[in-house]
């Protein structure tokens, strides 16, 4: 096992060179060096010599990823993609190019982030067992027919529909919750039980189909026949047997979304605006800060291998039959 | 000529993907293991619904497809010239629509404007009314007294026309399946209405009847008023969502046509070679995989304005530099998407390679290209259909949300995703601007659902181990979509 882990480890490292390489590639064709000064300065300041100076105070004043006048390793060690790349497999993000530290963001931004996503993935796994699990029970009758035709209805409605309609009427009309906001502590609560709750809402559709088939295929299994040929009642099949043996390949699949939980949610956050690390990376992206962009990719890189990681730990903790060599 | 035709790159396209699912047809008619499944979603009267309501909305983007250039009236003769404007054969049908705009907002089938205006009075005094909009019910004399009747007598005499229109429409259905039944119009009519025919051609028949109701109420209703409201700027509503819908089938099919050929060769090539071709096409994938989507998407697009910007000269208009721009989303939104079909693709030649006739064609020496023409890609063809059909609905979804980010679409372009953005800001308006919101969900709805109903029973008939197609489906949709939650 901890072989295991250890060489998966070691595989992460050349993917993770490969998206530092591809995300700079093309942030870099989007804008130069200069261009990016040229941002930061502002229309007025901006001179040549200001230019130069602000590159070399940034360490932008070296060449992007192939260093032709030094000598040796250092023809590759010596440029921007090496000088900033590196310090991110040690966790270093450095500063954003409005000069605020990254890390500090990140660490205070990833709170209301948490907030909002830890609710909305449990209740979300919660609910649509529960409503997989009644329509299973109920398989083959009118009630798991229009469950399953309001779960397609329900996953045709585009995201921003929930969300849109969620906070006009029950911030709005109702006046229940504030319309957007954050506050630390307690208060937070009011701030997040409607994008909680409109989350869980948006994701019904596709997770309790989704559940609803992998609970039938299980009852197909003939360890299924065999306890209703024991004289089991059909409930005590679904919940005991159906339901536990169902949970593998649902925990499973969940498993590798824990880590991204951290990165919050890119839509939610915005439109309710959640200081999180979902509208920082939005707000990135908007004013075309690099170096912000670059560490949120490769903070995502870093935990969706994680995920991954996890999800084949957790096999082998669920399934006995499960063996990591 | 009276107009000069113009191809977009999109329309190009466009054109390609109808001739290949036309000859794709074709080919699938000849073959009766082919037809079977096809044969199956046909008795589906889910998938059938959503067929019919797919090809309504089908044939306005083709209509939307047909770009020309109108001929301009020019006194002298000799060389004719041309309109600067790219048009489409849809524009010049509803010309009256996109010509009639009004100032700014109004309300669906309003007679006055939303925002109050001042106007002199004829004594010279002011006053602050809502003016009479400049088109919508401009007809009516004395709108307070008029307005009720005159919008009802107008929807009735369209649903009646929608009605004929079904009328006729079904009496030729009965008359083409007595014909092949040996049966009167009479007999196939009773069974019909029972459900007793082997098609679920009832269900097609309401749900026609339905789509050409409304199509009659709303065609009856646009002569004079604006259906759906109009924009902030005056536009019609009902004008840009019909516009829209082109938007979102070339978005949710031309990606697709871009993905599969990566997806498919490099799955392929993967499983079958493995060793060192694996370990590269792997790294690929699983490198790209790891980047958050909407990331990628947005460095990607961010790039291409920078690009568009810089090179101005390359775009000779905005309808082009729209259409590249939109063509350029598809490409990178396939390239975020090829990676859950390369995998499954990986995973199921690596199981089809090993089976008997693959060792027994490599035994009898025929090459790697044959075998995998042969053998290996007609045996995974049902994946990718599959992949291509589920892909659809999320990447419409998916539009909306990136227009909202900011990358999405040309601003210019008219798509569910700019419709959204643009009225989103009138939210705090109060009392609300709801129709341009309404109009473009609504839209979106009808065709996600009739894409999912459709792509179920293709799933369901190619396929009856459900549980091969979960993990692509989720993947862009839980990034952009799903991730809403």
């Amino acid at each position: 096992m901890s072989g295991y882990i250890i060489r998966r480890v070691l595989y992460a490292i050349p993917i993770l060179i490969g998206v530092n390489f591809l995300t700079f590639v093309l942030f870099f064709v989007v804008n130069t060096p200069d261009d990016m000064a040229r941002m930061q300065l502002g229309a007025k300041r901006v001179t040549p010599e200001a230019i130069e100076r602000w590159k070399i105070q940034h360490g932008y004043d070296r060449p992007l990823l192939w260093n032709a006048k030094a000598e040796g390793s250092a023809q590759l060690t010596d440029t921007i993609f090496y000088d900033k790349s590196v310090r991110l497999f040690a966790f270093d993000f450095g500063n954003a190019d409005d000069g605020r530290d990254i890390a500090h963001e990140i660490r205070t931004r990833m709170s209301p982030s948490l907030a909002l996503a830890v609710p909305v993935f449990i209740i979300g796994i919660a609910v649509n067992i529960t409503f997989a699990l009644l329509m299973a029970f109920f398989r083959a009758t009118y009630l798991d027919f229009w469950g399953v035709v309001s779960c397609v209805a329900m996953m045709s409605i585009s995201g921003l529909f929930y969300i849109i309609g969620g906070q006009y009427l029950v911030s709005k009309l109702w006046h229940l919750v504030p319309i957007s906001g954050f506050a630390g502590g307690p208060d937070a609560i009011k701030f997040v039980v409607l994008p909680v709750a409109i989350g869980v809402v948006s994701g019904i559709g596709a997770g309790a189909r989704w559940y609803r088939t992998i609970f039938l295929e299980e009852m197909g299994r003939d360890y299924v026949r065999t306890a209703r040929a024991k004289g089991l009642r059909e409930s005590v099949v679904l919940f005991r047997h159906v339901l536990k043996n169902g949970m593998i390949p649902i925990l499973t699949g969940a498993v590798v979304v824990i880590p991204m939980l951290f990165l919050g949610s890119l839509l939610m956050e915005s439109f309710f605006g959640i200081p999180g690390l979902g509208s920082y990376t939005i707000d990135a992206i908007q004013s075309q800060d690099f170096a912000v962009v670059r560490s949120m990719v490769f903070l995502g890189a870093v935990l969706y291998i994680v995920g991954l990681l996890l999800t084949d730990i957790s096999y082998t903790l669920v399934d006995p039959r499960v063996r990591l060599a | 000529m009276p107009f000069d035709p113009v191809i977009l790159w999109t329309d190009a396209l466009v054109y390609v993907l109808v001739i290949a699912v036309a000859g794709a047809a074709l080919y699938v008619r000849r073959h009766e293991h082919l037809r079977q499944p096809w044969r199956r979603v046909a008795h589906s009267a889910p998938g059938m619904v959503g067929l019919v309501v797919l090809t309504f909305f089908v044939v306005f983007g083709l209509l939307d497809s047909l770009h020309f250039r109108a001929r301009l009236d020019d006194a002298g003769g000799g060389k004719a010239s041309y309109a600067v404007e790219v048009t489409s054969v849809l524009d010049a049908a509803l010309r009256t629509l996109q010509e009639r705009s009004e100032k700014t907002y109004s309300a669906p089938l309003a007679y006055r404007l939303y925002a109050r205006e001042t106007v002199e009075l004829p004594d010279g005094a002011q006053s602050r009314v809502y003016p009479r909009l400049r088109h919508g019910g401009a007809h009516l004399k004395a709108p307070e007294q008029e307005w009720a009747a005159d919008v009802s007598r107008r929807a009735l005499a369209g649903a009646a026309g929608g009605f004929i229109a079904w009328v006729a429409a079904a009496m030729l259905i009965c008359a083409g399946i007595a014909r092949a039944r040996a049966q009167s119009i009479d007999q196939v009519w009773r069974a019909l209405a029972r459900g007793g025919l082997d098609l679920p051609w009832r269900a097609i028949l309401i749900t026609l009847a339905c789509v050409l109701v409304l199509i009659g109420v709303a065609a009856a209703l646009a002569a004079k008023y604006h259906v759906l409201g109009t924009s902030k700027v005056g536009e019609d509503v009902l004008y840009q969502a019909l516009k829209s819908i082109r938007t979102a089938l070339v978005i949710g099919t031309l990606t697709t046509l871009v993905m599969l050929p990566f997806a498919i060769l490099l799955g392929i090539a993967a499983g079958y070679f493995k060793g060192l071709a694996d370990d590269v096409i792997q790294y690929v994938y699983t490198t790209l995989n790891s980047i958050p989507a909407v990331l990628l998407i947005a460095a990607a697009v961010l790039m291409m304005q920078v690009y568009v910007d810089t090179h101005p000269q390359l775009f000779p208009s905005g309808a082009e530099r729209a259409d590249l721009r939109l063509l350029f989303l598809c490409a990178i939104l396939g390239v975020t998407s090829w990676t859950g079909l390369c995998r499954l693709l990986r995973g199921e030649t690596l199981k089809i390679r090993e089976l008997d006739y693959i060792q027994a064609a490599q035994a009898f020496g025929v090459s790697h290209l044959r075998i995998i023409l042969r053998h290996i890609l007609p045996n995974v063809m049902h994946i990718v259909l599959i992949a291509v059909v589920m892909e659809f609905s999320s990447l419409v979804l998916a539009e909306a949300v990136l227009s909202y980010v900011g990358v999405g679409v040309d601003p210019s372009m008219i798509s569910y995703g700019t419709m959204i953005n643009a009225a989103r800001l009138e939210m705090a308006r109060d009392p609300m601007v709801w129709w341009s919101l309404a109009a473009a969900f609504a839209f979106m709805f009808a065709l996600v659902l009739a894409a999912n109903l459709f792509a179920d029973a293709v799933r369901d008939a190619f396929d009856p181990r459900v549980a091969i197609v979960k993990p692509f489906k989720l993947r862009l949709g839980r990034t952009l979509v799903g991730r809403t939650g």
